[in-house]
């Protein structure tokens, strides 16, 4: 009989309230925590932040435990909230060359300054699944706290930043942009208008939705718009956020954000007359969240090709196409909105179809 | 507000909308309404006492409608220290020296406003961003003067404008001519208000 | 009128966001038709859902107004139930079945069959803004396209539906073209509803959220749906009655109610049907055990609605 999506207020509610139920799962199980989340979930929390544009760990944390574990979920319940704060100030550039670095690495130097410095990844974990934390139950006495590390270099200069002094890589500018003088435009307060030039696509990257990016950096790698990428350096560490308040005229810094950050040098461009030089894509990202750091600057690399005189031939080169897809609560919204009624439209397309199929047959065609 | 200067500075601004959400948006609702029946006339359902020479409607829509996002430009007669601080402490709006750089005018002379070409008309793709003018006038009335015909308007209509160049109509002809592109103007008397889109035909009649 | 929902602004968005959306409102009525950009925000609803029609409503409604919420012409859908809720909630105004009582009605895909008048608004959801985007996906040609009033592709696709099917194919979202300049996508209605767009008598305005787009049709505004001379714009129609009210004017949703090919043909606007049921219209199977239980159906989440609304 029929049912279809009408019901009520009555029936939305105990929607939501199974849902809850089915949220917290077993009651004889501890509710997790906010706070073991947002420690023990960092990564997950991280792009929560990233992509939800809004530096608040505890807030994320509680996100995903809102949403049952579903990052996607979390990320719309941040940009949500987010729209709801008032905008106090506009921060400075954060420099990320002053940043306290945990982890530096470059591919492109066997050494240099300041060294390379692993720090806490996945890279060279053999991806064995670890019995031993199944075996954890609240105190967990197998992982000693960390020896006391050997302090890092006081002094790490970008890669970029050296090739830059030397001339090798083009000069970071604001030649991309179609009006380098006006202020840094805002993603979030207005409208996104083609071309967007580079500040605005580098917002819209740094919380594009992490698989986008990586299958459209994925591509290419393949050949769908070839950049011949190196990883000249990826920094993970923490910076410091200032403010200039009017009423003092000079920095002050007002917190500290942990961000990860991806310098890729790319296929070299030069003439007759302009010596070679190496050309740049850059990744800046919340979190600790260096796959799509280098996504990331994959993916601003390829989309430089029209300024940089390239031809537009793949999809990860299209300004259009890749900043009007790239966010993941306006696909998920759109793609899941097909589930909500159709169904004027579709008798619509219903007596449209019998109406041709009637004149086709020859049963007399209607008007 | 803050009054610690208030002995050794100007005095404070003139109070803006009692209620900023409330008033706002029946301010808005008015606006809304006169630019969607061109030639109606609303009434001003606050009660505001701007500084001179600001009159009551024009301010108000100002502070509906401007804020730190919006550019705008006074015009010779609304040149008043009075009137700039008022607007930036209540809208925080940044004012700019020339028409061409506004989003909004403030016109406080409507006699003198014999050319529209110095405010944006937007561009070709994008004529929204043509200027929106709110101009004091000293009167409106709905059964006599002009005749007004375009979207909004069940066939025609009339509207009277006390303080226009008598040669609006031909100055308004050419901004029409630019449609899609062009400025939008709200008239403002200081109790009525009535607007002129860029859609809408102004004709002597 | 309810209380809002401590700690929440009303109407949810803060005051200067509504005052961008209430800054493109007035262009957009200046310029019927087209598209104006809007920093749309991240509303609590997803995308798709009517995010851009509920930015417009928040932005205009006050406490004076009495709002009513449809989808598919129905108010007992859950979407539409959702998002009455909603306003509610945010801005504690009144809400309304009521195709008359309401000041303000918010829509996907519909417009109400009871004739709206001058001291109505109605604001449409609206998905994909640009009527031209599936002949040209990119902005940049679209907005051209615009600018130029170029309107080629478009009557190309439309002649290669003539040329394919022996007539226009678009039964919903049927271009139209407004105040003679700017061809409008009137959002996924059904053709059925154009006519009832133009030269209205009331005020219309169209959010896309996700597309960050407004537009508007000002009252008494030219809006014709596109054709040819030899193949004139028609409307859908149906060689039978609502089974519940036995309207003959209103738009006919096919609901299912068996697997043997069983069909009850309801009016998708449900309160034009249960106007005219309560003025003791009965339609061919009114009585019927599907008819019965269907009416059931709507009659309930009518209560609810009425329960939960104490004005």
């Amino acid at each position: 009989m029929y049912v279809a999506v009408k019901g009520g207020e009555a029936a939305i509610d105990a929607a939501h309230a199974q849902l809850a139920a089915r949220r917290r799962g077993d009651p004889d199980l501890a509710a997790l925590t906010v706070a073991q989340i947002r420690d023990q979930m960092a990564l997950a929390v991280a792009r929560i932040m990233a992509e939800g544009s809004l530096y608040d760990p505890d807030l994320a944390a509680l996100a995903l435990k809102q949403a049952w574990g579903d990052v996607a979920e979390a990320i719309f319940l941040v940009r949500a909230y987010r729209t709801t704060l008032p905008r106090l100030a506009v921060t400075r550039p954060l420099d990320t060359a002053a940043m306290a670095v945990q982890r530096r690495v470059s591919a492109t130097f066997k050494d240099l300054p300041g060294g390379q410095v692993l720090g806490p990844t996945f890279d060279y974990t053999h991806r064995l699944i670890d019995f031993a934390l199944a075996a954890e139950h609240g105190e967990d006495a197998s992982n000693p706290p960390p020896s006391a590390e050997e302090p890092l270099d006081a002094a790490m200069p970008r890669i970029a930043d050296i090739l830059d002094t030397d001339g090798l890589i083009e000069p970071e500018t604001d030649a991309d942009d179609p009006d380098p003088d006006a202020p840094v435009p805002d993603l979030t307060r207005a409208p996104l208008t083609f071309p967007a030039g580079r500040a605005l696509r580098l917002q819209a990257l740094a919380r594009g939705d992490e698989g986008f990016l990586l299958s459209l950096a994925y591509s290419s790698q393949r050949g769908h718009g070839t950049t011949h990428p190196f990883a000249g350096e990826i920094r993970m560490g923490t910076v410091e956020v200032e403010i200039i308040p009017e009423d003092l005229g000079f920095p002050v810094t007002i917190g500290v954000v942990t961000v990860t950050e991806c310098q890729m040098v790319n296929q070299f461009q030069g003439s007759r007359t302009a010596p070679p030089q190496f050309t740049r894509g850059y990744g800046l990202v919340f979190g600790f969240a260096e796959r799509k750091a280098m996504a990331m600057a994959l993916v601003d690399r390829a989309l430089r090709a029209p300024d940089l005189g390239e031809a537009v031939v793949a999809p990860v080169q299209d300004e259009e196409f890749v900043l009007s897809h790239l966010d993941v609560v306006e696909a998920s919204g759109f793609v899941q909105h097909l589930k909500l009624p159709h169904y004027v439209d579709f008798q619509a397309e219903l007596d449209a179809v019998r109406r041709m199929r009637r004149a086709a047959s020859g049963e007399g065609a209607s008007s | 507000m803050d009054t610690r200067h208030a002995t050794n500075a100007a005095p404070a601004p003139a109070p803006g909308l009692a209620d900023p959400v409330f008033d706002a948006q029946r301010l808005f609702r008015a606006a809304l309404e006169a630019l969607s029946r061109p030639g109606t006339i609303q009434a001003l359902p606050v009660d505001l006492t701007p500084p001179a020479p600001l009159t009551p409607w024009a301010a108000a829509l100002a502070l509906t409608l401007l804020d730190l996002e919006t550019p705008v430009w006074l015009d010779p007669a609304l040149e008043a220290q009075a009137v700039r601080d008022w607007l930036r402490f209540h809208a925080g709006c940044p004012l700019v020296a020339t028409p061409d750089e506004a989003a909004f005018a403030l016109v406080g002379d409507a006699s003198a406003l014999d050319d529209l070409s110095a405010f944006p008309i937007g561009a070709a793709e994008y004529p929204d961003q043509g200027a929106t003018l709110i101009v004091q006038v000293a009167g409106l009335r709905a059964d006599a003067g002009w005749t007004l015909s375009g979207p909004g308007i069940k066939g025609r209509t009339r509207l009277a404008v006390a303080g226009l160049p008598a040669a609006f109509p031909a100055i308004w002809a050419e901004n029409a001519a630019l449609h899609p592109q062009g400025v939008d103007i709200f008239l403002c008397a200081p109790h009525a208000l009535a607007a002129l889109p860029r859609s809408v035909t102004v004709r002597e009649d | 009128m309810s209380q809002p929902d401590a700690g929440v602004t009303f109407g949810y968005l803060d005051e200067q966001t509504k005052r961008m959306i209430r800054r493109a409102l007035l262009k957009a009525v200046a310029i019927p038709g087209y598209q104006v950009p809007f920093a749309g925000r991240e509303m609590p609803l997803p995308y798709g859902w009517g995010t851009g029609g509920i930015q417009v409503t928040a932005s205009i409604i006050g406490p004076e107004d009495v709002l009513k919420v449809i989808d598919q012409g129905a108010d007992d859908t859950t979407n539409a139930v959702s998002i009455r809720r909603f306003f509610r909630r945010v801005a504690g105004v009144r809400t309304t079945e009521r195709t008359r009582e309401a000041t303000l009605i918010q829509t996907r895909h519909r417009i109400p069959e009871t004739p709206l008048g001058p001291g109505q608004i109605l604001v449409y959801q609206v998905p994909i803004p640009e009527p031209l985007r599936f002949m040209e996906p990119r902005e940049t040609e679209t907005r051209r396209m615009h600018a130029l009033a170029d309107y080629g592709v478009m009557h190309v696709k439309l002649y290669e539906d003539i040329a394919h099917y022996g007539r226009v194919a678009t039964s919903y979202d049927y271009p139209v073209m407004v105040n003679g300049r700017h061809v409008m996508a009137p959002s996924p209605i059904p053709k059925f509803d154009n006519p009832k767009m133009h030269d209205a008598p009331f005020l219309q305005l169209f959010g896309a959220g996700r597309e960050k787009r407004i537009y508007a049709v000002p009252p008494h505004t030219s809006v014709v749906s596109l054709d040819f001379e030899d193949h004139p714009f028609e409307v859908q129609g149906w060689d039978r009655v609502c089974d519940l009210c036995g309207a003959d004017d209103s738009y006919l949703d096919e609901v299912v109610t068996d697997d043997i090919g069983g069909r009850l043909f309801v009016c998708s606007d449900s309160d034009y049907c249960a106007g005219r049921r309560a003025d003791g219209h009965q339609g061919p199977a009114a009585a019927s055990a599907a008819g019965e239980a269907l009416a059931d159906t709507m009659e309930q989440v009518a209560r609810e609605h009425a329960s939960e609304d104490p004005a």
